[in-house]
């Protein structure tokens, strides 16, 4: 049996409907797999249009484990290249963001235009002709971007974005509201890592159930309203398997569509920020920007990296089998009224980051799970709760109360479909 | 009538750097009460991540603590609630290469190094960052007016700090 075969079989073994096996987290062979089945064969989501906005503009990421940079041309187009030069390999960029009208190899000075193309290289005599630049682009991912969100793909063949958004857009839709009709700016990120597996992170976002234990202190420490919207697993919320793994776990359902209770009071947190805004704004924009302000009451999961959770982005980004990073990227309003943006950030800066009142407690348990998962790794991940309860929509949709794990079953079905697949 | 004029001397390093040692032997031992007496009304307790930073408000920083964020931070340390603070990690960190960039008799800018060791869990890290210090005389005591923490790699992918800085 070849070794791609072998994968294929075990990944199937590793995932039945209820519960996953444990070396899921700690199988080296099985993360290396995932990189090329899963990272190098799907949309993996690369950066939010507000931050490569003006042509010339460009961050790096990666893509499952290789660097990439995400730049837009002069035209406005946005490209996605695997950093790394043609010649003998070394990146062609170390800048994290930035604007350029190139990027040079700093090893022998091939250098490259925006789009990708070959346009310079030293001392070409020396090939006595035989190179032919056309031949030596960058390598181009596909790119497509849905409501700012840009994703890139190894596949050039694969769906369209929208197609494997499918279900999801229509909740991307409703998380973009929080911007209040001024467009969405990302505002900054946090960085973090933690020493355990990315899966561990995926499955977190749609987790309802942890929260009132592991976010005690956070919720100690946030006002009582606060507190009392985000007893979430008392307010009615649910999670939806939306297809193709991805998932949605509604927390506070009167804040699904963020301009539908515009009457609602405005709550007492933000009658400060109320009273500001009214200064040179309407009832109306007031009311608006103030709903916007804290978020929408649900996230988005989708597979494999990218959350739309609450007020910010969550971006996932393997490093390891047992190490993985995590961005928390914050949202605000672009040319929005800075009192609205001030609230935001400091809204992100309490719960997120590594020193967050939230996000340290989350990476902790984290790794926990990891370190414990290294005992019995022909135990179960048990991923069996709010199945019985489990409804089928309309559009076939699974549905299930907050706390089911219904979005974790829904990750690892994709998984498993992706993992099946032999390497082309 | 002329009134009587007390001249002060402008803060000088050697009372700077024995009140800022106070606040890092304070935050290791734990003694938060008495850390929170250490800050003026209006001051900010800032750890930025662009190192560049000089204005925080309208920027993303790790943290950007009034008296309230640093009293709940405080709490959190001491409550035993947070999984990733019970317990709170050990820490040593020493002060170093002190510098007064601006002084005068109500208050002074200090600069300096601090090098931090965490240990918890197993885990040893450790933090090298830049302070800089606001520090204003009130009724002949010195306090803080602001502390802001430029951590050398703020930029970069950071582990869990569920300390004070």
């Amino acid at each position: 049996m070849n070794i791609a075969a072998t994968v294929a079989s075990d990944a199937a073994a590793l995932v039945l409907p209820d519960r996953v096996r444990s070396s899921m987290y700690t199988d080296p062979a099985m993360f290396e797999a995932e990189m090329s089945r899963i990272f190098e064969r799907t949309w993996v989501w690369v950066a939010h249009a507000s931050e490569i906005a003006e042509p010339g503009d460009f961050k790096m990421v990666m893509v499952g484990l290789q660097p990439v940079i995400v730049v837009r041309d002069r035209k406005g187009a946005v490209h996605v290249h695997v950093n790394r030069c043609r010649h003998r390999a070394a990146t062609v960029c170390e800048v994290a963001k930035g604007k350029t009208n190139s990027f040079v190899c700093p090893y022998h000075g091939w250098s490259y235009a925006l789009d990708g193309s070959l346009r310079g290289v030293p001392y070409d005599a020396g090939y006595a002709g035989a190179i032919d630049k056309r031949q030596f682009p960058l390598r181009s991912l596909r790119v497509e971007e849905y409501a700012g969100l840009i994703f890139a793909s190894f596949r050039h063949d694969i769906e369209p974005l929208a197609d494997f958004l499918g279900g999801a857009k229509k909740w991307i839709d409703l998380f973009m509201k929080q911007s209040a009709g001024y467009p969405l700016t990302t505002l900054g990120e946090h960085k973090f890592r933690f020493p355990g597996n990315w899966k561990i992170q995926l499955e977190n976002t749609t987790d309802a159930y942890h929260f009132p234990l592991v976010h005690k202190s956070f919720l100690n420490a946030a006002d009582k309203e606060t507190e009392a919207m985000m007893d979430i697993m008392n307010n009615g919320g649910f999670v939806e398997d939306l297809g193709n793994g991805h998932s949605v776990m509604v927390m506070i359902p009167g804040l699904i569509d963020l301009e539908e209770n515009l009457d609602a009071p405005i709550p007492k947190k933000f009658e400060a920020l109320a009273a500001e805004l009214a200064q040179d704004h309407s009832e109306r924009e007031v009311r608006r920007i103030v709903c916007a302000v804290g978020g929408t009451g649900f996230n988005l999961n989708l597979f494999p990296n990218l959350g739309c959770s609450a007020a910010f982005f969550r971006v996932l980004q393997p490093i390891s089998v047992e190490e993985t990073e995590v961005r928390h990227v914050a949202l605000g309003m672009q040319g929005g009224p800075k009192a609205a943006n001030r609230a935001r950030l400091r809204i992100h800066e309490f719960f997120q980051g590594p020193m967050g009142f939230g996000s340290p407690d989350d990476a902790e348990v984290w790794d926990r799970v990891q370190h414990g998962a290294q005992g019995g790794k022909d135990l179960w991940l048990m991923l069996n709760r709010g199945i019985a309860a489990e409804e089928r929509l309309s559009d076939g949709h699974r549905r299930s109360e907050v706390s089911a794990e219904t979005g974790m079953r829904a990750a690892y079905q994709q998984w498993k479909a992706m993992m099946e697949v032999e390497p082309s | 009538m002329n009134f009587p004029v007390v001249m002060m001397s402008a803060i000088g390093l050697d009372e700077a750097r024995e009140f800022v040692s106070l606040e890092a032997d304070l935050l290791d031992h734990a003694c938060y009460e008495e850390w929170l007496a250490l800050w003026t009304p209006q001051s900010r307790y800032v750890v930025p991540i662009d190192p560049a930073a000089t204005e925080f408000e309208d920027t993303l920083n790790y943290a950007y603590d009034d008296h309230e964020m640093r009293r709940k931070r405080t709490e959190r340390l001491v409550g035993g609630q947070s999984v990733s603070a019970s317990p709170v990690a050990r820490t040593v960190r020493l002060l170093s290469r002190f510098r007064i960039l601006e002084a005068n008799s109500a208050c002074c800018e200090l600069r300096c190094a601090q090098l931090l060791t965490e240990h918890r869990r197993g885990r040893t890290r450790t933090y090298a960052a830049n302070l800089c210090y606001r520090l204003v005389r009130e009724a002949g005591t010195l306090k803080i007016d602001q502390k802001v923490v430029r951590l050398i790699n703020s930029t970069e992918a950071l582990g869990g700090i569920s300390y004070i800085l």
